[in-house]
């Protein structure tokens, strides 16, 4: 009986998490990836963003460069809102990753930019990724993709 | 009867001069005379059909206007989400809104990639596209900004105004809707220019 409970409790918890996803990492080196997502995308819309934790328990790093083969290029951007607008600007040298700091990817601040998608990503999709970072080297990732950005049903993100 | 915290009063007189500033904003955005130069401008562009449309495209109706473009992962999507909950919730009162996107990237944004893109959020949001010099007046007119930001790749993103433009059917702003506006308050300043009943 309990036991039945905890997994009706386990079920409850992952259908409130995230939609279709629920909260999910990944590790390389001394660097840890929380919870990679992204949005579904309208129909001719060719671009995504990205979304993650990361945590380097390590030294100094750098998020240098990512490549998806939904993507023609993986950028990353930073996007800032002043004064009733919105600034969006490449960080050409990728996200720096300070030793020992957490540093998120998220709507509004730095994000992953899928560029060129030729098929737009579709909520419940898993978008294989590659992360490549200075020294803790390169790791395959999936972004998960939940509902359309503005989606007023999506009440929590990991 | 006054407030023993004096947090409280502190809180209060904030909130009275926000007011106040509002009340002036409003006052200054909806006077009679139209400033020289502001909030107007005449242009010469395409909808998403490819019909020819200009400034009296504002006239006659109230609308809604947002410059954005289809390159954008966040706010646009987010914003015209948001506007089509706006018009769900006024309902058959709101037909008469009038639901403008006009792109601040009309090299990319091709009518018929403008119309895949309005037409996955409503029926009643028309985009609005052209010849860039052409749209460059809209957008100065309207003072609104848009910047080009080039990218390593070759490719770009753009800069652009985050606020939803109000029209009265005067062709004349009533105000903006800032990004992430609370709902009800966005209703009621749409309201405030649609026809009384």
């Amino acid at each position: 009986m309990i036991r039945k409970n905890i997994v009706i409790g386990a079920m409850l918890g992952a259908l409130l998490s995230f939609g279709t996803a629920q909260a999910h990492g990944f590790k390389v080196g001394e660097i840890e990836i929380g919870h990679p997502s992204s949005r579904a995308m309208l129909p001719v819309a060719k671009v995504g963003g990205g979304y993650m934790k990361l945590t380097n328990n390590g030294a100094d790093d750098r998020l240098v460069s990512a490549t998806s083969d939904r993507a023609g290029s993986v950028e990353f951007h930073e996007m800032k809102m002043d004064g009733g607008i919105m600034q969006m600007r490449e960080l050409p040298n990728g996200v720096t990753l300070p030793a020992g700091k957490t540093i998120e990817l998220k709507p509004g601040g730095y994000h992953v930019m899928f560029m060129n998608v030729t098929q737009p990503f579709k909520e419940g999709e898993m978008i294989k990724t590659t992360l490549v970072f200075e020294k803790a080297g390169p790791v395959e990732v999936e972004f998960s993709v939940g509902p359309v950005a503005g989606d007023k049903n999506e009440h929590a993100e990991h | 009867m006054a407030p023993k915290n004096p947090f409280m009063m502190v809180a209060g007189v904030v909130s009275g001069l926000f007011v106040l500033a509002l009340v002036g904003v409003m006052v200054w955005m909806t006077s009679a005379t139209p400033r020289a130069g502001g909030f107007n401008a005449n242009f010469s562009l395409v909808n998403d059909r490819g019909e020819e449309v200009d400034q009296s495209l504002f006239k006659g109706s109230p609308s809604l206007v947002y410059f954005g473009y289809t390159h954008c992962p966040e706010v646009c999507p987010t914003t015209l989400l948001e506007v089509t909950s706006y018009l769900k919730e006024l309902g058959d009162a709101g037909s008469p809104l009038k639901t403008y996107f006009f792109t601040v990237d009309p090299e990319r944004d091709t009518p018929e990639i403008m119309r895949g893109y309005v037409t996955a959020f409503s029926d009643r949001i028309t985009g609005v596209t052209g010849a860039p010099e052409e749209m460059q007046k809209v957008i100065s007119g309207w003072r609104a900004f848009a910047r080009k930001q080039p990218n390593k790749s070759g490719g770009y993103s753009m800069s652009h105004t985050m606020d939803l433009f109000l029209i009265g059917a005067d062709g004349r702003l009533k105000g903006l809707i800032p990004y992430g506006a609370d709902q009800d308050e966005a209703v009621e300043k749409i309201r405030a220019v649609l026809p009384q009943a």
